[in-house]
């Protein structure tokens, strides 16, 4: 059994901005190659952990999709030591000042997001929030000093800490989206011990934040029957108006909407009522801003559903899981599996469908 | 060189209508090319060379793409009067079209020009319109559904070169010179001359699902940083063809980037890194394709872009073509 | 086979068109329309079924084999709206889908879920309101639907709602008109039902009638990638802003009229159409003697969005009915324009050789 918050805690302290994903590929990979029977990765950078399932050959296969990259920074130019960025992914530059960064330079660099004087910005942006081209990163270091370690293109991770508040909540950067995949991880656990007669590829995919890439493509070349996005979704907080947020610890967030299959969504119903578990619904209009956006269209198409755990603060270093809602949405995951029959998909429909909650 | 880069930026082809210089393009590769084929988006592909299994280390199949089409405008109306009203193909910005001409396909030339406005006022496309110099629809030479590109003469500043449509002729030059100037290549080498990758990277899509490449490196212009108050970013002109790392739609695969940095230094060419915070290119087209494609893309430094003046460097140009063919030369493995 | 010009709207076409318009299916939730369309082609098809987005998907082969394969699609989904919040007393909060003028929505009546539960969408009385506020237009945030004590349980939160039924016929002869929500698409629907009836033998019909059209064109990009047809024609409703100008002058932006026959694409902003396609179109209705229009460039989009960009590429043009006061209440499309558009498709399908794409594509 993997010890969940220790290996959240190492998954959000390493690194894995999109499109440079190899670090947290390999730290996913040291534990998920004990708990599946083949491990690969595709041509954008995806893990694909298969666990076979006991059905007859040929089985029909579930994939599910956890993005593993983070957003972050990169440079784009130096002028007098001091590193002038970028964003990977989208990034509020207003909760940028003051944040401790790591520069993967030709080693790694702590530093941190400075907002200069009024006085040494454009007139257009000397006062209110500071755009994102006008900020810096200081690393402390003399001008010579930098220009050997780091140059254009060079990453920027956030550098804060995890930091557990109280009992069941942490806090720390990169919990979007590596709490998902903590959550696939518990369910690979269950699945150690549990019968399932598909196939399951646990996929953590690269590029969510830029292009739904990784999961575009892995949908195309593994070809599932069925596809799970498992993302982080709005928790009620401070700042966030409430209805649009999800509990704390209120249990799995359901997907409903165009680009949740009706059949799949009321299957995942179906299995938290078996374990009496207490699921939120997430009613999206048009896309879901997950992985499942693109995996829908993937080729001839492919029913989809989207899980959310709820996370206050997203895109902040700070961001706030509760880890009772990581567990549950492990256990829903294997439950659904398990639950998944030989002829699931005969019986799939889009109508007949009943509501939601 | 530079007659053929003339040749191309001259030619008349905004997206979806690319026939010309796809037929100028043509007689240019034909005798070097195995193979040339149209697709159904019109793009044309063209292949060298035939990965071996026998060969030392297994070549790649490898798409290569440069964009034929240009911006331009597309005829909506005309009026009473026999002006022609328009709207624009690709990334049309009003303050480079007042005062602008206008070539159709049908080889009619017009002038644009704009509603009332205030001496320093720039109205949006909607408030223009083409003068054919017609007095009525039925002696307009223009009607609804016609295209045009924006007609710029060819500038040769001796190191400089400015024209209009050097997004991304000059790519489609640097593509042509690289096919002829291969003489042996490990490779199957794919050159994807595409089509309407101004309105969204069509061809770069339909192409790449086509050819199903190991690889893909696109060749396209990129802005650069070194205008007076200009943008902020460190590509200039002169200082060597862009390696791109990263721009407004894709993120390079870091070993594509090396690949091709490693390249230029065996090759002894200048070259600079690049990172475009706006604009994209038919490399993010190929990376999402099929199962996932490692792409790159080789920038000529522009400025102006999407202007009728767009300036590039001649040498950055040339040591493009050097670039590539190093690459392509030469096994490769991205590891 | 029916003459290629002979083909007609009459009582049954529109009857039919009544029932696909009375249906809700917002984009995401197609179904009351999937079940009629699959009633209505029940007999008709030599293959009909369902994919993983909801679209049905239905051929007709041809008489012969190795025949030039066509797709068509028209979209069952429609604008509307998705249940957002239950503020209790039968008052709920609703999300548009697909694009929608919040003006155009206030004061109009709804039906919601699946018991088409009867609703309207309400508006502040005038007395009660400020000389400021009524300059300023109703936002989707301020707006409410109320069921009154009708929901009682049969509403709940991700439910779609739909503009209430509406369907009326106007005028005569020349100038007959229907009026009704929801003819974008369902005129597509309805003409595509009617094509499959009429295939005719020189093409392998591939009729996709897709899902989602109206929320980024998702249903029609998977049917295309299913079919891989060598040719695709899309039919949609199309906006006619052909409304006199404030001030007397000529209206430059009508995008297409009524009365003038079915609209044919050379560019809106998701698709180029094919020039082959386009010639074949308009050369097809001129050598039948049937009218037509070329649909002004500029916005919009239709499936053909994500048609051709399909696997390697598909050559593709839209051609719509005309269409006044789309995603409203009530559109307004003349029954004329209408049997033009099947009359001119069902010809074109008629001459289709496979010499059509022979020549590179402009």
């Amino acid at each position: 059994m993997t010890d969940i918050p220790a290996f959240l805690k190492k998954l959000i302290s390493t690194s894995g901005l999109s499109g440079y994903e190899t670090p947290i590929r390999e730290t996913i990979s040291e534990t998920w190659r004990g708990l599946s029977d083949e491990l690969s990765a595709s041509q954008l950078g995806s893990l694909h952990a298969l666990k076979r399932g006991a059905g007859p050959a040929p089985r029909p296969s579930i994939l599910i999709a956890t993005h593993m990259d983070a957003i972050g920074l990169m440079v784009t130019r130096i002028v007098d030591g001091f590193l002038h960025v970028t964003e990977i992914g989208g990034i509020d530059a207003r909760v940028l000042p003051g944040q401790p960064v790591i520069v993967h330079g030709r080693e790694d660099i702590p530093g941190m997001v400075v907002q200069p004087p009024s006085w040494l910005l454009p007139p257009d942006n000397d006062s209110g929030p500071v755009e994102l081209g006008n900020l810096l990163v200081d690393t402390g270091l003399p001008g010579g000093r930098v220009s050997q370690l780091i140059r254009l293109g060079d990453l920027v991770s956030f550098g804060t800490q995890p930091v557990e508040l109280g009992k069941n909540f942490i806090s720390g950067h990169s919990l979007d989206n590596r709490a998902s995949v903590a959550a696939l991880t518990r369910c690979l656990d269950d699945l150690q011990t549990r019968h399932h007669k598909w196939d399951v590829w646990a996929v953590a995919t690269s590029q969510e934040e830029e292009t739904l890439g990784g999961a575009a493509t892995s949908a195309f070349q593994l070809a599932p029957q069925l596809a799970v996005a498992v993302d982080v979704t709005f928790g009620k907080g401070p700042g966030s108006p409430a209805e649009k947020t999800f509990e704390m610890g209120g249990g799995p967030v359901l997907g409903w909407g165009a680009n949740v299959h009706p059949g799949v969504h009321k299957a995942f119903k179906e299995a938290a009522e078996r374990l009496e578990m207490t699921t939120q619904l997430e009613a999206m209009p048009r896309h879901s801003g997950t992985d499942a956006y693109s995996m829908q269209v993937a080729a001839a198409g492919i029913p989809t559903m989207v899980l959310s755990i709820p996370l206050r603060y997203m895109h902040t270093p700070v961001e706030v899981v509760h880890l009772k809602d990581i567990h549950r949405v492990g256990r829903l995951l294997a439950e659904f599996i398990t639950g998944l029959a030989d002829d699931f998909m005969e019986k799939l429909s889009w109508d007949g469908e009943e509501s939601k909650e | 060189m530079k007659d053929l880069i003339k040749k191309l930026v001259d030619a008349t082809g905004p997206s979806g209508y690319e026939q010309n210089v796809r037929a100028l393009v043509r007689g240019e590769i034909e005798a070097y090319a195995d193979e040339i084929h149209v697709d159904a988006l019109g793009n044309l592909i063209a292949r060298k060379g035939s990965a071996t299994t026998q060969s030392a280390s297994r070549g790649k199949k490898i798409m290569i793409s440069a964009h034929m089409d240009e911006i331009g405008i597309i005829a909506t109306h005309v009026d009473k009067n026999g002006f022609v009203r328009f709207t624009g193909i690709g990334g049309v910005y009003p303050r480079n079209c007042v005062g602008g001409r206008v070539r159709f396909l049908n080889g009619a030339g017009g002038v644009i020009g704009q509603e009332k406005a205030g001496p320093g006022e720039t109205h949006p496309l909607e408030k223009m319109y083409i003068d054919m110099g017609a007095t009525s629809p039925r002696d307009c030479p223009v009607k609804v559904g016609d295209v045009a590109a924006f007609e710029r003469p060819f500038h040769d500043m001796g190191n400089r070169l400015v024209s209009k449509a050097m997004d991304d002729r000059i790519g489609v030059a640097v593509g042509i010179e690289t096919l002829r100037q291969i003489k042996k290549t490990p490779h199957e080498l794919y050159f994807v001359f595409s089509t309407q990758e101004e309105v969204g990277l069509r061809g770069a899509t339909t192409s790449a699902y086509g050819v199903d490449p190991d690889i893909g490196i696109a060749i396209d212009v990129t802005a650069s940083g070194d205008t007076p108050n200009g943008l902020r970013m460190e590509v200039g002109l002169g200082k060597g063809p862009a390696i791109k790392v990263r721009d407004g739609g894709m993120l390079s695969d870091p070993r594509v980037v090396a690949w091709m940095v490693a390249a230029a230094k065996k090759a002894r060419l200048p070259h600079q890194l690049e990172i475009l915070e706006g604009g994209t290119t038919d490399a993010r087209a190929i990376q999402l394709t099929r199962a996932g494609v490692p792409v790159g893309c080789l920038s000529i430094p522009c400025r102006y872009v999407h202007s009728p003046s767009e300036m590039v460097d001649y040498n950055d140009v040339t040591n493009g073509v050097a670039l590539l063919v190093q690459m392509f030369s030469n096994p490769v493995e991205l590891g | 086979m029916p003459n290629p010009s002979s083909i007609k709207i009459g009582a049954a076409q529109i009857k039919l068109l009544e029932s696909l318009c009375a249906a809700s299916a917002i984009s995401g939730q197609e179904g009351e329309v999937r079940k009629l369309v699959m009633d209505a082609l029940k007999g008709h098809a030599d293959e009909i079924s369902v994919d993983a987005l909801g679209n049905v998907l239905a051929v007709k082969k041809a008489a012969a084999r190795n025949r030039p394969r066509v797709m068509l699609a028209a979209h069952m989904d429609e604008v509307g709206f998705l249940i957002a919040g239950d503020d209790k007393d039968g008052i709920f909060r609703f999300d548009p889908v697909g694009g929608l003028d919040a003006r155009q929505l206030v004061g109009k009546s709804v039906i919601v879920g699946k018991d088409h539960v009867a609703g309207v969408i309400g508006f502040k009385p005038i007395h009660l309101t400020t000389a400021s506020e009524r300059t300023t237009a109703a936002t989707i945030d301020g707006l409410r639907i109320d069921t009154g004590n009708g929901a009682n349980g049969k509403v709940k939160v991700g439910d779609r709602a739909a503009f209430a039924p509406n369907f009326i016929q106007l005028g005569s002869g020349r100038t007959r008109t229907i009026r009704s929500k929801a003819l974008d698409d369902r005129i597509g629907v309805a003409t595509l039902i009617e094509l499959v009836k009429n295939a005719p033998p020189n093409i392998e019909l591939l009729a996709a009638f897709t899902t989602q059209e109206e929320i980024s064109v998702r249903g029609a990009s998977v049917a295309a990638h299913a079919f891989n047809p060598d040719l695709a024609i899309i039919l949609d409703c199309t906006p006619a802003y052909d409304l006199p100008h404030w001030d007397g002058a000529e209206n430059e932006r009508y995008n297409t009229r009524l009365g003038f026959g079915p609209a044919i694409y050379t560019a809106d902003k998701g698709t180029l159409s094919d020039p082959r396609l386009i010639r074949f179109l308009t050369e097809t209705a001129e050598a039948q003697g049937i009218a037509f229009q070329l649909r002004q460039p500029g916005g919009g989009g239709t499936d053909a969005e994500g048609v051709h960009k399909a696997r390697a590429g598909i050559p593709s043009v839209s051609v719509s009915v005309p269409g006044r006061y789309l995603h409203t209440a009530a559109s307004l499309v003349r029954v004329s324009d209408w049997q033009d558009t099947l009359r001119l498709v069902h010809a074109a399908l008629a001459a289709v050789k496979p010499s059509l794409l022979k020549a590179d594509r402009a």
